[in-house]
């Protein structure tokens, strides 16, 4: 709408009203942000979101507990990646700190993506199965606008889940473990509070890498009006593009799907940073956004809203 | 109110509207309605006779296969931003968020339209809950509701601005008889404040009770529409007899061409004869003739129940 049009609907508004309370207000240019914290709120406030924030701040605390139990304070050495276990975990017991990238390598390939395909399937599609979506749409609240509203809600929920895990497990290393100086993955050693700063860096490119995953699930969840059936088909995708992804003779496909470059946050634990990879990721996740955004959006934008 | 701008201009107007779904079923059918302003529209129809597909076509949740559709003089869905928060609805019955209370679902309701001072939220939310009479109920879950009150709390949310109309579908399901009783008020008053409602309903006489203009709908058509009298008055009365010899009567009335004959004890009904030209003065006399007691004898008037039924075909059809 233009400001012209916009003024102009005021002033029939006003012509039409009653009184001075009755007056359609014209829409102010951050119309979007008022059901964008709305969208963030109602997110939040399922005991659903609730209960998987909760059980991703559980996980540290087994992985910190086990470690502890198995290990009676012997020096694991310097793994790094691979070897037996999630990377990093040979090393939580000489700097709790660890304890972050191993939570974030040991959640990055299911528990978190799953968590947000539960989210973003449920998104569209929950509200359509519940019937509030009707309500939404004629409030006004336009197709497009609530379509952004709830990605961006989506990409600030991929970031807190990430952030859940990163907190949780930076308490229970600090309590269980003994922090300090953190020897990097190329030997060179930074004070703790420059591996504070990668951890939360690392926290941000988890976090970006599940932005692709959080796509596809709003345009599955933009497909159905049953919530519980694009849950569990987005969950499903997931299943089936890690396995696709772990099945060598597949690999001619495996640069195009999203998890191919899921663990290279932990190049961001290398001094001077090899960007490549991660910002290969970024790139990746990009298109997984704008594609199957766009995907969404035109399903969205003209679809028959008959539940 | 003064009269708006657009006075002229029906609050509701459809053209040709048409939807056939995927699949091939036709659930509206060239479909032409108009509802004037300031009327209380009494849109009529059997389950599944089109209703809730029309009223979703109209607020741009369902795009027409054909025809057009226009809200207070303005197309839907292209105007759709500026036309629906002017409008009020309840469709297909409420939807709530279980886990919010009523007040922090109508916020976020309100939320939803651009158009909603968010300086006035709560003033408004205070106003609607008042005016559905939810206030004490405000702050517990919505999923604890009964469907009277969830019922209220959608209602609530079609009150949150000034609308200038209110489409409500099927507004008095699921609530007891005082409840339906407070929709009629609710309903009255809000037209008395100038708002054009729209209400569809499958219950004859709550639409005989508050509407002034009425439309039928059955298999997707549209069957009649006008003012509730003038379609009422349309209807063909019922030959009224009473008398003690209701058998007799009952027998001479079929020989002169009376058509759905019934009999209750002393009370003799039927369809007076269509031919043209016939008195029904000389039924009285041939009554009388046949040694017919008559006690009473005369027409009464059509009711929109009767309307109803001629039009849709549906209901009881006794063979005379």
């Amino acid at each position: 709408m233009s400001p012209a049009d916009g003024a102009a609907s005021a002033v029939r508004a006003e012509a039409a009203a009653s009184g001075p309370g009755t007056a359609v207000r014209r829409p102010s240019p951050l119309w979007t942000l008022s059901l964008f914290r709305s969208e963030l709120t109602v997110t939040l406030r399922r005991w659903r979101t609730l209960a998987l924030l909760g059980i991703l701040a559980v996980l540290p605390v087994l992985i910190g507990i086990a470690v502890k139990i198995e290990t009676g304070g012997g020096d694991g050495g310097g793994g790094g990646d691979g070897g037996e276990g999630p990377a990093f975990i040979n090393q939580i017991t000489n700097n709790g700190l660890f304890l972050v990238f191993t939570a974030l390598a040991a959640t990055l390939p299911f528990f978190l993506p799953m968590t947000v395909g539960v989210v973003a399937g449920d998104a569209v599609a929950g509200e359509a199965s519940a019937g509030t979506l009707r309500y939404l749409l004629v409030a006004p609240a336009g197709r497009t606008r609530l379509l952004l509203a709830k990605f961006a809600a989506l990409l600030v929920f991929c970031l807190l889940a990430t952030l859940v895990v990163a907190l949780s497990a930076v308490l229970v290393g600090a309590a269980l473990f003994p922090l300090g100086d953190i020897t990097l993955l190329s030997g060179v050693t930074v004070p703790l509070s420059e591996g504070l700063l990668r951890a939360l860096a690392i926290a941000v490119a988890v976090a970006v890498s599940l932005v692709g995953l959080a796509a596809l699930g709003l345009f599955v969840s933009t497909l159905t009006g049953s919530g519980i059936a694009a849950m569990s088909a987005t969950v499903g995708l997931l299943i089936t593009v890690q396995i696709v992804g772990a099945i060598p003779q597949l690999d001619v496909v495996h640069p195009y799907l999203f998890p191919y470059h899921w663990m290279s946050f932990a190049d961001l634990l290398r001094a001077p940073v090899p960007w490549g990879d991660i910002l290969a990721n970024a790139g990746l996740q990009g298109v997984y956004a704008a594609v199957f955004g766009s995907a969404a959006w035109a399903r969205f934008t003209t679809r028959d809203i008959t539940s | 109110m003064d009269a708006p701008p657009t006075a002229g201009e029906p609050a509701v107007e459809a053209r040709g509207l048409s939807k056939r779904f995927r699949g091939g079923q036709l659930a509206v059918d060239g479909l032409d309605l108009r509802v004037p302003r300031g009327s209380v529209f009494g849109f009529l129809g059997p389950n599944g006779s089109g209703k809730t597909t029309t009223i979703r076509m109209l607020l741009g949740l369902v795009t027409p296969t054909d025809g057009s559709a226009a809200l207070l003089g303005r197309p839907m869905p292209a105007d759709a931003r500026r036309v629906l928060p002017k409008v009020g609805a309840l469709i297909e019955g409420p939807a709530l968020y279980g886990f919010l209370s009523g007040r922090d679902n109508l916020a976020r309701f309100d939320a939803a339209d651009p158009t909603a001072d968010p300086a006035t939220r709560r003033a408004r939310i205070d106003a609607a809950l008042d005016r559905v009479g939810l206030g004490a109920a405000a702050r517990k879950h919505a999923r604890t509701y009964s469907l009277g009150m969830k019922q209220r709390l959608g209602l609530a949310v079609a009150l949150l601005q000034p609308r200038e109309l209110l489409i409500l579908d099927e507004p008095t399901n699921g609530l007891d008889p005082q409840g339906m009783r407070e929709m009629r008020t609710l309903v009255r008053e809000l037209a008395g404040d100038g708002t054009t409602v729209f209400l569809s309903s499958h219950l004859l006489d709550e639409v005989e009770q508050v509407c002034t203009h009425t439309a039928v709908m059955a298999r997707g058509r549209l069957l009649a529409q006008g003012p509730v009298a003038e379609l009422a008055a349309g209807a063909r009365g019922r030959l009224v007899v009473t008398t003690p010899d209701a058998g007799d009567a009952a027998s001479v009335l079929k020989e002169h061409g009376v058509t759905a004959l019934s009999t209750e004890g002393d009370r003799v009904t039927g369809d007076p004869p269509t031919e043209p030209g016939t008195d029904l003065a000389d039924l009285n006399a041939a009554l009388v003739h046949a040694g017919v007691r008559v006690r009473s004898f005369g027409v009464e008037n059509g009711s929109l129940e009767d309307a109803f039924v001629a039009l849709t075909g549906e209901g009881f059809d006794v063979a005379g």
